[in-house]
């Protein structure tokens, strides 16, 4: 499972890259999903978001999750490729996969990458 | 009678089996001190006598195909059911089925329904209808719960002309309870004759729907291209209640420009059964498809590369979304999606386009036949489908009972939902009406202001 | 072999059934208003019957097998019911008729209206809602407006199970309450600890499923209702499983408030490929002015021997009405019909050899199955698709091949508290040999996932169709076929 060493997570499985700011959800919530078919981001550019709100709602064939804030700030950038192509999400959810970049980001309390694989190795079992 | 197979034999293995010695034993859960209650219910009936008991309480009523001469509508009409309809309703395959969840035994449901919604779709000119909702109050008031979730919860109001259904409008009103949404419109006190394009003092950037009908409640048939220009123009979706019937000969509302059309199916194969179980149509444009509450059917392949079909976008639903669901809707009225399906696929575009003309063109002869009737007269002046408001001499109640001494159903009182239409009746004229009944009803109605 | 579309079937030209040239003269058309073309088919009639009864023959049914469905309750649906329900006398009343003209209709709802009120112990019942989450709308908007009629504006939380099936969280969000999941207990029942620290003066009610979705009577159920209760909360009862009940316990007598039934369920109304279902709602004293109108009443007492007169009355603080007209008729008929056939002997064997059967089945896979809560159980009970020597095996893979031994699977990956579950409610109407052929056919599966496990990964195999792509059906919508262009 991927988990690129130089971004923070969350307990919700969303990523954030301290240096763009931007953030989505993680190589191993999209495993948990599967195959997504729908995914619509619920905030807009100008728009202040932090951690606990929803910024997208996703749904695959089987199941279906909110997507969340991993870190404050303003909303600068919206990904609008997500909602004609939701398989992005699966292939790459680091890179085209943004959902959100957002600018003056406070984005204490996160986990590092280690600590967040050892995360979703306990929840494996 | 009971349908229960067990023999006594079968019944003590059974029990030895799972290790306790008699049925009772298997209810040790349930709290003595109201275990076993014993039901005050009349004792159980053979099939034989069930059956002389049922038809005994059917007599108990008159009933429009060998009792009465009917003019009634106002939201269920009597048309001709094709025999064939019926018969593959009965076949126990359709209607002893489940929801098709296993896609790999249920493609005679699934390929039904996606017939039924491509139908559909043919005759309101839209992009994509579910498998259904209840009727087409409660799939007027989904339409509402869409349009507020496509909005994110950011538009709050919405727009009902008071010419829809006095029982739509009333369903609305329940429902709204809940969703936080602003209804206004809903007046019955207002104008009558305005047209729909009044309704835009109403709409504003806070308007998320506007619900008219076609034809409204009156019979009367708009064209709602320009209230819907208006009402996108806020930026509110339209959402436009349509009669089946109509639609196998007027303009559609999609050609119109409509963001969501819904009715009620009941005229497409099913019978009046005194109100239910009905049809609720649901339609939309492919953009708000995630919005759309309800089951979906698409078109796929299998693991053998045949085509096929399954219930699609399902996390949409309330099994999988729960409190974030749009909707709690679980079912839909599977068996009558299938009457209407079969219905129209009977007529098609010639027996639906058949039947249409029959009903306006009775309808215009009925019209005309009455408002030269002293004391009665045609009191809205728009073109009609199959229904017409008849400004009466005498109150409706008292018209009516003396066309039903003469086993004729009157039409409906408007004055019961309108107070400016006291005397007035709403009469809908079908294919099912001859021209000797329409022209004996016109004698009724003459003799009655005689009296 | 596939069966085409009737798109696919249609020819230009063909007429199916046609109607008389009008008998009146033809009056001006409005031109303007006219649609210029109806993309509908185009079939003579004995195409569009042989379409359909091809289709027919794809359906599994529960004429044709059997249909384990926890919750679902697919009993035998008696051919009598679909006789009287199309008495010329029933189906052809218009709904809004004079009640003069419609007695025997008023006296039909009266009387079932009375006797679902006896078979469950509620004081007052509407006919009107059209399905089971229709009916737990109008129960929740109940609730809700009770405790607002009392001035008691704080209540916004509805208490849910976490075994509560979907509808029950939708149902509340709908009606704009605050959904509170409650966890269950290591024995499937509500825990009663988190029961209590969630009750207080902002909550509306308690959703309560009994049976619950493990098929589980909930062994605390007076403390639960009591604790909701004493807090001020109301406590619906989700009617689903009713069938494990009928005579054996009424919901009402134990305190429950307000609780839908299911007609399609419990009273053997059929489930037409997904509907029309029939959801009525009972309530207690206190919240029978809140029904939605219009119920069936007394308008008249006869006179002298007389019959009353039967008509419509709208409760005093009504919510109003939940749908157009007066509910599913057709299904109340057929619902009359299975009630007037039982009895209440008739209801009780009904219930006891619904769970007799269920228990049957679980003794026949102990040992075999998983059963993650080893008690006697109801109408249905859950069992675990995976064993730990069948690695990558599922409930989903069972279920499939389940279908290669000519049986429709069980509900799967419901409730969500049971991992991989499989949910087997038999019902009272099925036959001892049925139910061995079931169990024998699991024991099988159960072997084949530890021995040739690519059995059940690609199973079905003996099908008229395998297993779907159902992401290509969710990521490329197709929703409609449509007549070939020339046709316009």
């Amino acid at each position: 499972m991927n988990i690129p060493s130089n971004f923070k997570y969350t307990k919700t499985d969303e990523w954030f890259d301290p240096v763009t700011g931007a953030m989505g959800l993680s190589d191993y919530a999209q495993g948990q999903l599967s195959d997504i078919v729908f995914v619509e981001i619920v905030v807009g550019v100008g728009e202040t978001v932090a951690p606990g709100k929803a910024i997208a709602s996703v749904e695959s064939v089987k199941a279906a999750a909110e997507t969340y804030a991993s870190a404050s700030g303003k909303v600068v950038a919206v990904n609008e490729d997500l909602s004609g192509n939701p398989e992005i999400l699966n292939n790459d959810p680091y890179g085209k996969g943004w959902m959100i970049k957002v600018e003056s980001a406070d984005a204490s309390g996160l986990m590092d990458a280690t600590a967040y694989a050892k995360y979703c190795e306990e929840r494996a079992h | 009678m009971t349908y229960i197979p067990h023999s006594p034999n079968e019944r003590d293995a059974m029990l030895a089996a799972i290790g306790v010695k008699s049925l009772g034993d298997l209810f040790n859960d349930i709290p003595a001190g109201h275990r076993f209650p014993k039901l005050d219910l009349p004792p159980a009936l053979t099939e034989m006598e069930a059956a002389a008991e049922l038809g005994g309480l059917s007599i108990g009523n008159d009933n429009v195909r060998t009792d009465l001469v009917s003019f009634l509508g106002a939201g269920a009409y009597n048309h001709y059911i094709p025999a064939a309809v019926d018969h593959i309703l009965r076949r126990g395959e359709f209607y002893t089925a489940y929801t098709p969840y296993q896609p790999e035994i249920s493609q005679g449901t699934l390929q039904a329904i996606f017939e039924y919604q491509s139908l559909i779709c043919g005759l309101t000119g839209m992009e994509v209808s579910n498998a259904s909702h209840y009727d087409g109050a409660t799939a007027v008031a989904e339409a509402a719960n869409m349009a507020y979730a496509q909005f994110r919860g950011k538009r709050n109001k919405v727009v009902i002309s008071p010419t829809v259904h006095p029982q739509y409008r009333e369903t609305m009103r329940t429902y709204v309870q809940g969703m936080g949404l602003e209804l206004a419109g809903d007046d019955s006190k207002v104008n009558l004759d305005a047209s729909p394009d009044a309704l835009e003092s109403l709409i504003d950037e806070n308007t998320a729907l506007v619900i008219v009908q076609y034809p409204d409640f009156f019979g009367r048939i708009y064209d709602f291209s320009r209230l819907i220009e208006l009402a996108h123009g806020k930026g509110a979706m339209v959402c436009v209640a349509a009669n089946p019937t109509a639609l196998g000969l007027f303009k559609t509302p999609g050609e119109m420009g409509a963001d969501i059309v819904v009715g009620e199916g009941q005229p497409l194969g099913i019978p009046l059964s005194f109100g239910g179980p009905y049809l609720g149509f649901f339609t939309t444009r492919k953009q708000y498809i995630h919005k759309l509450a309800g089951r979906l059917v698409g078109e796929t392949v299998d693991n053998r590369g045949q085509r096929a079909f399954v219930l699609t976008l399902t996390a949409r639903e309330q099994h999988i979304k729960r409190e974030r669901a749009i909707s709690n809707i679980c079912s839909n009225q599977g068996l009558l999606a299938l009457a209407a399906a079969v219905y129209l696929s009977l007529l098609g575009q010639t027996g639906l386009r058949q039947v249409a003309e029959l009903c306006y063109h009775k309808a215009h002869y009925a019209a005309e036949k009455i408002n030269q009737v002293k004391g009665y007269s045609i009191c809205f002046d728009t073109p009609f489908f199959h229904e017409f408001s008849v400004c009466c001499p005498k109150p409706v109640a008292e018209i009516n009972d003396h066309l039903l001494e003469h086993s004729f159903l009157g039409g409906y009182d408007l004055g019961l939902d309108y107070p400016s239409l006291k005397d007035h009746m709403l009469i809908a004229v079908t294919e099912m009406n001859t021209k000797d009944e329409i022209d004996a009803l016109v004698d009724l109605l003459a003799k009655v202001n005689h009296d | 072999m596939t069966e085409p579309t009737i798109y696919e079937l249609s020819s230009p030209g063909r007429t199916g059934v046609t109607f008389p040239a009008p008998d009146v003269p033809r009056n001006k058309l409005p031109e303007n208003l006219l649609r210029k073309d109806l993309p509908l088919p185009e079939l003579a009639e004995a195409d569009v019957v042989r379409h359909y009864v091809n289709l027919s023959k794809y359906n599994y049914s529960v004429d044709g097998g059997f249909y384990p469905l926890g919750s679902c309750t697919m009993k035998y649906n008696p051919k009598i019911n679909e006789d009287t329900a199309r008495l010329p006398g029933f189906a052809f009343t218009h709904p809004l008729q004079p009640i003069e003209t419609v007695q025997g209709n008023l006296v039909l709802m009266y009387t079932l209206q009375e006797w679902l009120k006896e078979i469950s112990g509620f004081a007052a019942l509407t006919l009107q809602p059209a399905a089971g989450a229709h009916g737990e709308l109008t129960g929740v908007l109940i609730m809700r407006a009770y405790h607002k009629d009392r001035g008691d504006t704080k209540r916004v939380k509805m208490l849910i199970p976490d075994s509560a099936h979907g509808t029950n969280p939708a149902t509340s969000a709908m009606s704009g309450l605050v959904v509170v999941q409650v966890p269950s207990d290591s024995r499937g029942n509500v825990d009663l600890g988190a029961l209590k620290a969630a009750c207080d003066d902002t909550t509306v009610g308690l959703m309560l499923t009994n049976p619950n979705t493990l098929g589980l009577f909930e062994e605390n159920l007076e403390q639960v209702i009591k604790i909701v209760h004493d807090c001020g909360g109301l406590v619906y009862g989700d009617g689903a499983n009713l069938n494990a009940l009928l005579g054996i316990l009424r919901p009402g007598d134990m305190g429950i408030d307000v609780m839908h039934y299911n007609l399609h369920k419990t009273f053997s109304t059929p489930h037409g490929g997904g509907g029309p279902g029939s959801g009525p709602v009972g309530v207690s004293k206190n919240l029978a002015d809140f029904l939605p109108g219009p119920l069936v009443g007394i308008i008249e007492e006869g006179a002298d021997g007389e019959p009353p007169l039967f008509g419509f009355i709208t409760p005093k603080k009504t919510i109003g009405r939940v749908k157009s007209f007066h509910g599913h008729f057709g299904m109340l008929v057929r619902a009359y019909t299975y009630i007037a056939m039982h009895g209440p002997d008739g209801l009780r064997e009904v219930a006891e050899y619904a769970v007799l059967n269920a228990n049957y089945i679980q003794a026949r896979l102990k040992g075999v199955y998983t059963v993650p809560f080893d008690r006697i159980c109801m109408h249905e009970f859950v069992a675990e698709g995976q064993w730990a020597d069948a690695p990558g095996i599922r409930a989903l893979d069972v279920a499939k091949r389940l279908m290669d031994y000519n049986f429709h699977p069980p509900t799967n990956y419901f409730p969500l508290i049971v991992h991989e579950a499989l949910m087997i409610e038999p019902t009272e109407t099925e036959n001892k040999g049925t139910l061995d052929a079931f169990a024998d056919a699991l024991i099988k599966i159960a072997a084949e996932a530890k021995t040739t496990p690519e059995l059940l990964h690609e199973a079905p195999h003996k099908t008229p169709f395998g297993r779907m792509d159902e992401v290509k059906a969710a990521r490329e919508l197709v929703m409609c076929c449509w007549l070939p262009e020339d046709y316009r």
